[in-house]
């Protein structure tokens, strides 16, 4: 039987918009109807705009009929993010800071989206200000896990990967500082991309940590990833640190690239505190290489065990310097209780932000502070660097790193007050960014209570056309994505 | 990096928010746990290592000087908490 229209992926789905077998009104219709069934358990979205989304289809119809379609995503229901602006649409990063804020302009890869004639559709949940590992920072509540409902979808982009997994998108954006697209994808059985830093124009996305900072895409799968990323990537003189270089086609070099590879194993990514199916899991699609004729070898990133530290210095410093536009003066949430207009500030501020974000403020204004920036910020910067080179010397000879992406499956809701221990979630994603790689979470099973398990891929410096080829390969053999949830 | 402290009043004066003493006491313990983990970054070695900023080998990215259409006034001030003749009120800063 053929799965449901919201659950199919984009390459079926523009074969049928193609052949005029399928129209995308009736494809929105479709998801925006699955939307409203599933929406009250899952919560993935902040808000959506029915007639908005339905106009976009119809003028998706007008230009195929009259002969002037635009590609795949053209008439392809696709969900942002909370975090990427879409002019005349809220944009609130889920933080009562911008809970009325509406965005007076398009980011680069919306304009880029509505180009390939996506039907944007809907502003998805997600940690405040993209800050957290389970979606629970949320100033408008807390998105359940489509396989789960009493557990996170994972974080920052829980609903964007939520959303994905309960059909209530065909395909959604994510943005990834420290793992927010991998490990939400990993914790709901769907694919999740993070670029290359400098790959996708950071224009338009509301900024945590400047440095660290990547949009992309969550797929059902990896071919349609490739899609999604050729939608949205190359360089946009907004974004001084957009890379001047062409891309290819990503689609296309899937089936141009077919390896074999030689692939890397990071023996410090399969130590204590990997749940044990999680690693069965990422044993058995390793075998899976091996036995397509990869080579596989292990190697070392020293380094490892500094990652967290580093990235919570370097995240914390940019965020507290870019939430300082945060005044209560121009835009954003405004007390009404200040004296004064220092008072001000510290009110409006006091009242917007959640606890996360007030702690990640406090924190790195702290390793920013005088007597403190050497020691902590220049310091990390340092380590950063040593990281980076870590991945480059694994890199001799390898085409990709494998690993898990997440060490635990979903848990529960409420289960991790701590946050230290709430930051120990991204011991495997968190490397990738601060060395600005490209790295792919994949969907590789289900643990024996059915959640879903994600391994990661995680490529060299640009080389998304390479990565996305070694993680297709995988993915076509074994169409986890098939699975759907039981809502 | 010897035992870092942290004064929970100054940081907070420094990053302009006004905390409730819950949150002071809160954040102390929390950010105290926090910063005792990050000491181990002392242990690493990193003599001649240049700090990195960013991933990308791309610097001094220089635009021509042209003036180009940006958003209206009504447009920008939409987002305003509170205006008056294309202008944004805000408390009075000067007595």
């Amino acid at each position: 039987m053929a799965a449901e229209l919201f659950h199919r992926s984009i390459a079926d789905l523009a074969t049928e918009l193609a052949a005029g077998t399928l129209s995308s009104v009736e494809l929105t219709q479709a998801v925006i109807a699955r939307t409203k069934a599933v929406e009250p358990r899952v919560q993935a979205f902040n808000s959506f705009d029915e007639a908005d989304a339905l106009a976009q289809a119809a003028a998706a119809d007008a230009r195929r009929a009259a002969g002037e379609t635009r590609g795949a995503l053209d008439g392809i229901p696709i969900g942002l993010k909370d975090v990427i602006a879409v002019e005349g649409q809220p944009l609130t990063a889920s933080s009562k800071m911008l809970a009325n804020f509406v965005s007076p302009y398009d980011a680069t890869a919306t304009v880029r989206l509505k180009k390939a004639g996506a039907v944007l559709w809907g502003r998805l949940n997600c940690d405040e200000f993209a800050m957290g590992s389970s979606n629970e920072n949320s100033a408008f509540g807390p998105v359940a896990n489509p396989w789960d409902l009493a557990r996170v979808p994972g974080g920052s982009s829980g609903g964007s990967a939520a959303a994905l997994a309960a059909g209530e998108a065909i395909a959604t954006f994510g943005s990834d500082t420290g793992g927010s697209i991998r490990q939400p994808a990993a914790l709901c059985g769907v694919v999740g991309l993070k670029p290359s830093y400098g790959l996708v124009s950071r224009y338009g996305l509301v900024a945590y940590a400047s440095s660290l900072d990547q949009i992309g895409p969550m797929a059902r799968t990896v071919e349609d990833a490739a899609i999604l990323l050729g939608a949205v990537a190359g360089h946009d003189e907004r974004d001084s640190t957009s890379l001047p270089k062409s891309v290819p086609d990503y689609r296309a070099e899937l089936a141009a690239r077919r390896g074999p590879w030689t692939l890397g194993i990071p023996k410090e990514y399969f130590g204590e505190g990997l749940d044990p199916e999680i690693g069965a899991a990422v044993e058995r699609a390793i075998a899976f290489y091996r036995a397509q004729g990869c080579t596989i070898r292990e190697v070392s990133l020293p380094h490892t065990r500094y990652c967290l530290d580093t990235y919570y210095i370097i995240a914390t410093a940019e965020a507290s310097s870019n939430l300082g536009r945060f005044d209560g003066v121009r835009y954003g949430h405004r007390s009404k209780a200040a004296t004064d207009a220092v008072d001000l500030y510290f009110k409006s501020r006091a009242e917007g932000f959640g606890a996360e974000v007030k702690r990640r403020i406090m924190l790195g204004t702290y390793v920013l502070s005088s007597g403190y920036y050497d020691a902590f910020y220049l310091r990390a910067q340092k380590v950063r660097t040593l990281i980076r080179q870590d991945f480059l010397n694994a890199y001799q000879g390898v085409d990709a790193l494998i690993t898990p992406t997440s060490p635990i499956p979903a848990f529960k809701r409420g289960e991790k007050s701590d946050p230290l221990t709430m930051y120990l979630c991204d011991i495997y994603t968190i490397g990738v960014n601060l060395a600005g790689l490209p790295a792919i979470s994949v969907p590789a099973g289900f643990t024996n209570s059915g959640l879903p398990i994600g391994v990661q891929l995680i490529g060299q410096p640009l080389e998304e056309a390479n990565l996305l080829a070694i993680a297709h390969a995988y993915d076509r053999a074994h169409e986890w994505s098939s699975q759907h949830p039981g809502l | 990096m010897s035992a870092p402290q942290l004064n929970i009043d100054h940081i907070a004066k420094l990053a302009r928010l006004e905390l409730s003493a819950e949150e002071k006491a809160t954040f102390s313990q929390q950010l105290g746990d926090v910063l005792h983990h990050i000491e181990q970054l002392s242990q690493v070695d990193v003599t001649g290592v240049e700090p990195m900023a960013h991933a990308t080998p791309v610097f001094n990215v220089w635009q021509d000087d042209v003036a180009r259409p940006g958003l209206a006034v009504e447009q920008a001030l939409r987002n305003a908490p509170a205006q008056r003749d294309n202008m944004i009120v805000v408390p009075k800063v000067v007595e």
